[in-house]
């Protein structure tokens, strides 16, 4: 179960994230896209994700992963993401609540490059009962 | 998406043209190195029945990359897409050796201080695996 104490609460990520040219090329083969010089809209769950993971399943919050349903994702880009760009993440448990026995976490995401917000994301985590 | 005559019209209640994605293992493996989510669910059919899903599933955040090329095409490119978000409502299953389909299509359901909103629809097999899908796109 969810710390209940940890909603509201922001989590800085420790590293910076430098985006490396192959990896916008991966996630663009993936979907067939050939503009390459800008990082497709979902790309950037390849970091939420791992920060939400790394953040949730601290043992002071100890949300289950292993039984983790992604419910719903939403994307608000303020600066599209390119090859080269060093972002931090900051992660913020917004609301918690258990229902018919499943925890459900939303989840904010904010990616900055320097002092400038690029992408704002949103979350639901389910985790199964 | 230009003002230039030719341009198509884009109006509350333009319909956009059908696109259908196919999906199969090879392609889901390329996801999960692709975007980093392992998950056993999305690759490993023994795995994926023993915790009660029907077959091993598409990762509901490629089914919406997928989607989000749909949308970037329309935007004339990822730059051009400001917001978007949808609920997994249903799985994307992806048997053994099959190619499953994902169909997308649009419709305009706003156009306002040059933004356009679209409200997206995702089948698998006929069935809705995405609900509540909506892009904003720079006009």
């Amino acid at each position: 179960m969810l710390n209940p104490d940890s909603v509201g609460r922001t989590f800085a990520g420790t590293d910076v994230i430098t985006i490396s040219q192959s990896e916008v090329d991966a996630f663009c083969a993936v979907i067939n896209e050939t503009d390459k010089t800008i990082a497709p809209p979902t790309f950037t769950i390849r970091i939420t994700l791992t920060q939400f993971e790394a953040i949730l399943t601290q043992p002071e919050i100890g949300l289950d992963w292993a039984r983790l349903v992604h419910g719903d994702q939403k994307f608000e880009i303020f600066s599209p993401v390119k090859a080269g760009d060093a972002l931090t993440c900051a992660a913020t448990i917004e609301s918690y609540r258990v229902a018919a026995g499943n925890e459900i976490v939303s989840v904010r995401s904010d990616l900055h490059r320097g002092s400038e917000l690029v992408i704002s994301s949103w979350a639901t985590l389910v985790v199964r009962a | 998406m230009g003002n230039s005559s030719g341009a198509r019209m884009i109006e509350v209640g333009t319909e956009l043209p059908e696109k259908v994605f196919f999906l199969d293992r090879a392609l889901l493996k390329q996801y999960a190195d692709a975007s980093g989510d392992q998950n056993p669910i999305h690759q490993n059919e023994e795995f994926a029945l023993s915790v009660g899903l029907p077959n091993v599933i598409a990762h509901g955040m490629l089914t919406m990359a997928l989607v989000g090329k749909y949308v970037s095409d329309f935007a004339g490119g990822s730059s051009n897409v400001l917001e978007f978000g949808a609920r997994f409502t249903k799985p994307v299953v992806v048997p053994a050796g099959e190619k499953v389909d994902l169909t997308v299509s649009a419709t305009v359901s706003e156009v306002v201080d040059g933004k356009v909103s679209l409200t997206l629809s995702a089948t698998s097999a006929g069935v809705k695996v995405l609900g509540m899908a909506k892009a904003v796109l720079k006009k």
